[in-house]
């Protein structure tokens, strides 16, 4: 059955080619903790990755329950956490995987440094690398004041104190980010449009091209 | 227990024994994919069952209401409302439901819905000056029983009326029992 479908699309376009391009290539042995223990830390990126799609994944669905509105956000995330089934573990999976993905991309971003990994012709993809670590942190800021609790208001009121502080374009950069003079109706919804389409917009198209420059650069040599 | 028996049997003959395990690559690649099916799984199913949560959700039976006096109902439908503490999620609200509400030749009281069976618009008496309930969005005519004259498939729901005190009470929603 699955192979009559795979196989009727395969003969009109042809897609063999095009998923062999993406799946079929060979680890290097040094990268392959199958014969080198040792050579787990080579497994960071893609775990990174790989709490990165249930991040998304989790996301979509907490937005079937979530309202980005002042008077009935932290009561819908109450809701779907107390009163929905498995909303503990679907909100537990983003909360957590939020904090994980953090931990995984800092030893991610250890192991290239300590490989020396970034080294000459692969510069760009340390950069990639870093905006995708910004975007991250962005991504946690954003998501943090969701809820809409007390620990959320306070912590966004410090993070805007701290942009506050930026020389000269502080004010400005502050409003821009509340949406306005104070943390409030405005900065709730903003801050929801940056976590759910912006960001993770610019996560997947700087994804891409992290992927891309692996496959295109190969992996580092042996050290 | 026979199988056995041939194969040494065979094996006497000089014949290779034919193997009847699976083959080693067959073994990887069922536990490879029984444990990522299982981890997909484990990801998967909360968030399913998280997504479906509605519509396993039990549902509220809705309590009799004090609608109106029974001295007051006539012959002919008016227009009542009252209003029923609604949980809809995280969101409570007393909302506002409508009734008409009539007795008919035998002095029965009875209270229809007034959702238009046809798409679910809302019906108003007598606005034609026919003696009909009409709906305004295409056209469905209902008699003063509810039946369904045109457009619309199925006559009026009706709402559970009990009488108490002096009081009509009005209850859930059933299918028309007057048609």
């Amino acid at each position: 059955m699955f192979k009559a479908v795979y196989n009727w699309i395969d003969e009109r376009l042809d897609v063999a080619p095009l998923w062999r391009d993406v799946a079929d290539h060979e680890v290097p042995e040094h990268v392959n903790p199958a014969h080198h223990f040792s050579a787990f830390v080579y497994c960071f990126g893609g775990l990174t990755f790989f709490i990165t799609v249930i991040q998304i994944l989790s996301g979509m669905f907490l937005t079937m329950y979530f309202v980005p509105d002042i008077n009935n956000a932290y009561a819908s995330v109450d809701y779907l956490q107390h009163k929905v089934a498995f909303g503990g573990i679907v909100r537990g999976m983003h909360h957590w995987g939020a904090s994980l993905v953090i931990v995984m991309m800092f030893l991610h971003t250890l192991r290239v440094f300590f490989t020396g990994s970034y080294k000459a012709p692969r510069e760009m993809n340390w950069v990639v690398g870093m905006l995708i670590f910004f975007v991250m942190l962005g991504l946690g800021f954003t998501g943090y004041l969701l809820p809409w609790d007390n620990k959320a208001y306070y912590a966004t009121k410090v993070g805007m104190q701290i942009a506050e502080s930026v020389p000269y374009i502080g004010v400005y950069l502050k409003e821009l980010m509340q949406g306005g003079t104070i943390v409030g109706a405005q900065t709730l919804t903003r801050f929801f449009a940056i976590h759910v389409f912006f960001l993770p917009g610019a996560l997947l198209a700087l994804l891409a091209g992290h992927f891309f420059m692996i496959r295109k650069q190969g992996i580092s040599g042996p050290l | 227990m026979a199988k056995g028996v041939e194969q040494k049997m065979s094996n006497h003959e000089g014949q290779k024994p034919v193997r009847k395990e699976m083959s080693r690559r067959q073994f990887l690649s069922y536990t490879l994919g029984g444990t990522t099916a299982f981890m997909a799984g484990g990801v998967a199913l909360p968030m399913i069952r998280f997504a479906v949560d509605p519509l396993l959700q039990k549902k509220e039976e809705s309590a009799f209401i004090k609608v109106a006096e029974e001295a007051k109902i006539t012959n002919d439908p008016v227009e009542y409302k009252f209003k029923i503490h609604q949980v809809d999620g995280w969101y409570e609200s007393e909302a506002e439901l409508v009734a008409w509400i009539s007795k008919d030749a035998n002095g029965n009281i009875f209270a229809l819905s007034p959702v238009c069976k046809h798409l679910g618009c809302t019906i108003g008496w007598n606005t034609e000056n026919s003696d009909q309930y009409v709906c305004p969005c295409h056209g469905a005519h209902y008699t003063r029983d509810g039946k369904n004259l045109n457009v619309a498939p199925n006559p009026l729901d009706e709402y559970e009326v009990k009488l108490d005190g002096g009081f009509v009470y009005l209850g859930p929603i059933k299918p028309n029992t007057r048609v």
